[in-house]
């Protein structure tokens, strides 16, 4: 009987903890969670982990190559890349995680109104919408920037905003066939009323597709703070950031191409790892698929089974 | 006393008056249910059996709510509820409930067992605590035949008869007097489907529930109902009761029905089944007149022209055919 009581308490830990350790179970997704948390940390902690001040001018050791003294050398002010790129993650990261996360929650919540109400309100959504996705996203930014202002804040509400409708129209498609689906019916009958319904049954269903579009244009959106920034519309010259920095740097692309490549790898691993988070996070957040991502583990137990 | 319980027995639960539901298409109105009136009594079995799309299901769903009847009756205990609003009917479907045909289908995949069970008593608040509200769950769980250790799997892990357990014990959460069966075993296999069945049956006994058994499985039908109607092109055809029908069917296109259910016999062949032809008509305007006459092998002149009421032909036996004129 103890024994019993003592397994079911197991079971139940088990569950608790299943997204986590779905999640975990790819070495690979593992590897970037600790890439980004180094990375995090070091641009938080910048003062303390970055070698030189990113600021202080050094005319005489301009355009340096790779040494000891400046791993990435130091750029036509001569700078310290590496330490321009600690504290470049700053803005890099609140851009990017910030700007996503505005236009993902935005988006998805007309997306979802859009759909779930249909007739004008889904007409006057959708077609808001539509005009602002026929607008280039960079000129979208320009635009919104240009109202906004310059300053860190207004880039991520620029850039977040212009975003927003491919997540509603990806969300407005998912909630139009989910809606129909007999689960949502069944909710209906289980007394969920339609706002219950629309937050328990159709939410969940529509997310998956989101996060993946989250991580696709986490990249696209530190690439774009690049661009505001080289058309002044960004942050101002002295900060650091990573997209600023390969505008700077490819000048020098013939002479000197560290001081563009180093923080174009930084951004490229960065998204990398957002990107396989965020596939992982899709997959053990869907029931259906967890069972793919602890393949290594089946393959084990099969076999053991042998 | 016992004529007290005869009394109950007798008590008509559910009752449908001259239902009507049509849906606007871009050629023209689409008669899915077409004027059926039926009544069921307190702890029996409706069977309502059909080819595809001769709006059975709609017929179910109409019951719920879950479409807006065009005209007609649908009376529930003695209450009109035709017109009720969402907030009636909120409260009246924890008397009414519905299983459907498709457990996979009907059941949220990102939900464990214990939110899809617990989802109406959640919704209801119909639980003192967390403990009270687990072992409600625990409690369904053991009613459908559900073992405890399935209570953090979700449905997509679990076979179709358990999925389908799943699906009753939802619909038994709130201690329902009415169930809208619509073809809960047509998605399972014949293994399961009995297993299904006799656990439908043995609530229905234990609790007295009502059922209203949607279905185009003959079998399954006379396994389950007290009553039959035979539903062809969204009207009633033929209604009686189950031993009755089988064992005399009258209507030209319950006869087609009961023929093509393939009989084993050690005798070797024996067809002299006529197999229907044809399709379906279209449901959208359909022309006065019987509705079956384009494929019934006994179709005459008179059947053409205007519609043919349902008439008692023996006691107990409707039918709407010429040939009992």
């Amino acid at each position: 009987m103890q024994e019993k009581e003592k397994r079911r308490i197991k079971l139940k830990k088990i569950s608790n903890s299943r997204v986590a350790r779905v999640l975990l179970a790819r070495k690979s997704v593992v590897a970037c969670l600790i890439i980004l948390a180094v990375m995090l940390i070091a641009s938080v902690f910048a003062p303390f982990v970055a070698p030189y001040d990113p600021y202080k001018q050094d005319l005489v050791n301009m355009l340096k190559p790779m040494s000891f003294e400046h791993i990435f050398g130091t750029d036509s002010m001569g700078r310290d890349v590496l330490s321009r790129i600690i504290y470049g993650g700053r803005v890099s990261f609140t851009v990017g995680v910030v700007s996503v996360l505005l236009a993902g929650s935005v988006g998805m919540m007309l997306g979802l109104i859009a759909g779930m109400a249909g007739g004008i309100v889904d007409a006057v959504i959708m077609r808001i919408m539509d005009a602002m996705m026929s607008i280039p996203m960079i000129i979208m930014s320009l635009f919104l920037g240009s109202i906004f202002g310059k300053g860190l804040g207004n880039i991520c509400l620029a850039i977040g905003i212009s975003m927003i409708p491919s997540y509603a129209r990806v969300t407005r498609g998912q909630v139009l066939t989910v809606r129909e689906m007999d689960y949502v019916t069944a909710g209906t009958l289980c007394g969920a009323s339609k706002i219950k319904n629309t937050i328990s049954h159709i939410l969940p269903n529509c997310v998956s597709s989101n996060i993946v579009l989250m991580t696709m244009n986490l990249g696209s959106a530190i690439l774009n703070e690049a661009a505001l920034s080289f058309l002044g519309m960004g942050i101002n010259p002295p900060t650091a950031s990573w997209g600023g920095m390969v505008n700077d740097g490819y000048k020098f692309m013939s002479s000197n191409p560290v001081i563009a490549i180093a923080p174009g790898i930084f951004i490229m691993v960065v998204v990398l790892c957002f990107n396989m988070v965020g596939d992982a996070l899709r997959d053990a957040l869907d029931p259906k698929l967890r069972g793919t991502l602890g393949k290594g583990k089946k393959k084990k137990i099969i076999k053991q089974a042998i | 006393m016992l004529e007290g319980m005869k009394k109950m027995e007798d008590k008509v639960l559910v009752e449908v008056k001259d239902l009507k539901k049509y849906f606007k298409t871009s050629k023209g109105m689409l008669h899915a249910v077409d004027g059926i009136s039926f009544k069921i009594k307190k702890g029996k079995t409706l069977g309502v059996v059909g080819e595809s799309g001769c709006g059975k299901s709609t017929l179910g769903r109409l019951l719920l709510h879950l479409h807006e009847a065009t005209d007609g009756q649908i009376i529930y205990d003695n209450e009109d509820i035709t017109k009720y609003n969402t907030k009636q009917m909120h409260e009246i479907r924890k008397k009414m409930q519905m299983i459907f045909q498709d457990p996979s289908a009907s059941l949220d995949p990102r939900k464990s067992v214990r939110d899809l069970i617990g989802e109406p008593i959640k919704m209801y608040k119909a639980y003192k605590n967390k403990a009270d509200y687990e072992q409600q769950v625990a409690q369904i769980m053991k009613i459908v035949g559900l073992s405890e250790r399935y209570v953090d799997s979700y449905s997509h892990e679990l076979d179709g008869g358990r999925r389908q357990r799943i699906g009753i014990g939802r619909a038994l959460a709130m201690n329902p007097e009415f169930i809208v069966c619509d073809e809960p075993v047509s998605a399972l296999d014949v293994s399961i489907q009995a297993q299904v069945l006799n656990l439908l049956m043995d609530l229905q006994e234990e609790k007295g529930l009502t059922y209203i058994f949607i279905t185009h499985d003959l079998s399954v039908v006379k396994h389950i109902s007290h009553e039959i109607a035979v539903m062809y092109l969204g009207q009633c055809v033929e209604y009686a009761t189950t031993q009755e029908l089988f064992r005399n069917p009258m209507h030209p296109y319950t006869q087609g029905l009961l023929d093509a259910v393939p009989v084993p016999s050690l005798g070797g062949k024996k067809l002299s089944t006529q197999i229907m032809r044809g399709e379906l008509t279209s449901p959208i305007e359909p022309k006065p007149g019987c509705r079956f006459a384009a494929r019934c092998p006994k179709a005459r002149e008179c059947c053409k022209g205007k519609d043919i009421p349902i008439k008692e032909v023996s006691p107990g036996h409707f039918v709407a055919c010429t040939l009992f004129d």
